[in-house]
């Protein structure tokens, strides 16, 4: 039954309307590819073995039931077996968020997201591999070991949702979701050949999602084509009186064309995303796909996003400050293991010191230093007055041009331990998709080529804020007319 | 700029972090690289320039003040390392 993980979403949702397969076939044969292919990948964290078979049993009473007479309600993706970062919680599953300092943590409630796409009649695989609190580019930092790229498996999947990119890849999910503070969307499904949403910050709800860092955090998905992708985007957005951040804001229906055409959209090319350094195959494959888009009928001209430069140091300040913050809950107290000391200050100290991992003591460190007294002004502040600089960019960029185009990553999937005890050499891996976070605009990733070595690379496209919908419709006018999203690797 | 190590004991200290001898060098060397790449900021002029704390309109949040199910006790005490009585257990906090 190996076809079945070869089908989309939409595929996926008329066949089982049709009664082609059922729910629970199809679950099956998706358990069965993870049982034969994640040893390898080591994409997932928990599988779901028996409650993803029970909620694909409930989804074929349901489209039984809906056969039978069709006139009633049938939630929207009945049956479809989705994937879910382990940093989003979900009922009854443990969510380790990649450490060992919340290895035995089983969640009492779903996160806003996952309970809108259980509504909607998901059944859910299981939890996939990050980067430790979701910080890092590589899944080289989670604590239950890296993840291996579809595509070559000494190379990493990107990050830090790199077992949700890698998933989609293998066939091990149809559509999974993944969550972006500084490109851990994006970049991992560039790595990966995947199509993958950052939405616009408060767009969709953080409710039940771990907390990083909080002005920056976005739920987002990945899938394998454009119209999966904002189909799931769809019905995870909107307001939840849970987040104060989400917006109550209309989601716009999103319509693609059968036969798209762009003759309206202004596509922006930042010369700043063009650097030195960049690997070659990287530019040409980003150059022509912004001339397909040309094609397709869309104008395009150079524009600047001058403080681009400066959008790596801001991050690694504010990112770091506000997980200094948000990691301060972990003191093995109220949940989560907890190592001995004699007084509650020990406790704390003792179980922090050696259950957090590098990177996360790393950049609790450098937060806890740039907010600390005497450094505020220096570091913290002036961060976030650059932010407001590099935020005005996009806002006069966006006063000339609709979408802006650019590359998601300077290279193709690096090696594993490449770029190992060498943190900067790693932060510069987010410096194409840390901007989009800062300015708290949307970003849709998606494959444009294969460098020499037939590792996948992806574009990007950003927009202005709550107007994901440009997004989409580019690149589904784009995955129209070009197979790269089809590709699959040999596994 | 470069730490010392008395400052990444004292970071160390504020974050309760309890960290080995090799931990503290690591970091002393890797935190004043990384704060080394930052203090390119301090190049640029923001005078008159506000910071950014979110990037949404600023607005007030309301909710009615009603009273809401909420976790059951046994749903908040499951993951704790140690309960009693259902209450937190923990070592005395004072002497």
């Amino acid at each position: 039954m190996s076809e079945l993980t070869e089908l989309t979403l939409t595929q996926i949702l008329q066949s089982l309307r049709r009664g082609d397969f059922s729910s629970r076939e199809l679950t099956q044969a998706y358990l069965g590819r993870i049982q034969r292919l994640d040893p390898s990948l080591h994409a997932f964290l928990t599988l779901a073995h028996e409650q993803a078979l029970a909620q694909a049993d409930t989804a074929d009473e349901r489209l039984k039931a809906w056969r039978a007479s069709p006139d009633t309600d049938l939630p929207l993706l009945t049956g479809l077996p989705i994937a879910v970062k382990d940093v989003l919680s979900v009922t009854g599953l443990p969510c380790t968020c990649g450490s060992r300092i919340l290895e035995n943590f089983i969640p009492p409630f779903n996160a806003t997201a996952v309970e809108r796409l259980l509504a909607a009649g998901v059944v859910i695989l299981g939890k996939m591999n990050t980067d430790e609190f979701a910080m890092g580019s590589s899944t080289e930092n989670s604590a239950y070991g890296v993840t291996h790229n579809p595509w070559n498996l000494a190379h990493v999947p990107g990050g830090s949702s790199g077992g949700s990119a890698a998933a989609v890849a293998a066939g091990l999910a149809p559509v999974a979701l993944g969550t972006d503070t500084g490109g851990s969307v994006r970049q991992p499904a560039s790595f990966c050949g995947v199509t993958g949403i950052k939405p616009t910050y408060g767009r969709v709800s953080r409710y039940g999602l771990v907390a990083y860092g909080s002005s920056l955090d976005t739920v987002g998905a990945l899938g394998r084509t454009a119209e999966d992708v904002a189909t799931i985007f769809k019905l995870m957005s909107g307001y939840d009186p849970r987040d104060a951040t989400s917006m109550d804001l209309p989601v716009p229906s999103i319509v693609l064309d059968r036969i798209p055409s762009l003759t309206q959209l202004r596509i922006g090319v930042p010369q700043e995303y063009f650097i030195q350094g960049i690997q070659p195959e990287v530019e040409v494959a980003v150059r022509t796909a912004i001339q397909a888009l040309e094609a397709l009928g869309a104008s395009v001209q150079p524009i600047s996003l001058p403080h681009t430069e400066y959008a790596l140091p801001v991050y690694y300040l504010i990112a770091p400050a506000e997980a200094s913050a948000n990691l301060a809950r972990y003191d093995g107290i109220r949940f989560g293991p907890r190592l001995s000391g004699e007084a509650m200050w020990d406790i704390f100290f003792n179980t922090r010191g050696e259950k957090f991992g590098a990177e996360v003591k790393r950049r609790i460190m450098l937060g806890t230093y740039a907010l600390s007294a005497g450094y505020y002004d220096a570091y913290y502040g002036q961060a976030q007055k650059v932010r407001t600089l590099i935020k005005r960019d996009f806002e006069l960029a966006f006063e000339q041009v609709d979408v802006i185009a650019a590359p998601v990553a300077p290279t193709t999937a690096f090696r594993i331990g490449e770029h190992a005890d060498d943190p900067l050499a790693m932060y510069l891996e987010d410096v194409f998709t840390l901007p989009a976070n800062l300015a708290g605009v949307p970003g849709l990733a998606f494959p444009v080529g294969f460098d020499l070595h037939g590792l996948p690379i992806g574009m990007q496209l950003m927009g202005p804020h709550f107007r994901e919908e440009l997004l989409f419709r580019a690149a589904h006018a784009y995955q129209q007319f070009t197979d790269w999203h089809t590709r699959r690797p040999l596994l | 700029m470069t730490l010392t190590l008395e400052e990444v004991e004292h970071i160390a200290e504020l974050a309760r972090l309890k960290l080995t001898p090799e931990e503290k060098e690591r970091y002393r060397e890797q935190l004043s690289a990384i704060l080394d790449y930052a203090a390119r900021l301090q190049a640029l002029d923001t005078a008159g320039i506000p910071p950014t704390a979110s990037v949404l309109p600023s607005r007030s949040v309301m909710r009615p003040d009603e009273a809401r199910p909420g976790l059951s006790l046994p749903d908040l005490l499951a993951n704790a390392p140690d309960t009693e009585a259902e209450q937190f257990r923990v070592p005395p906090v004072l002497e």
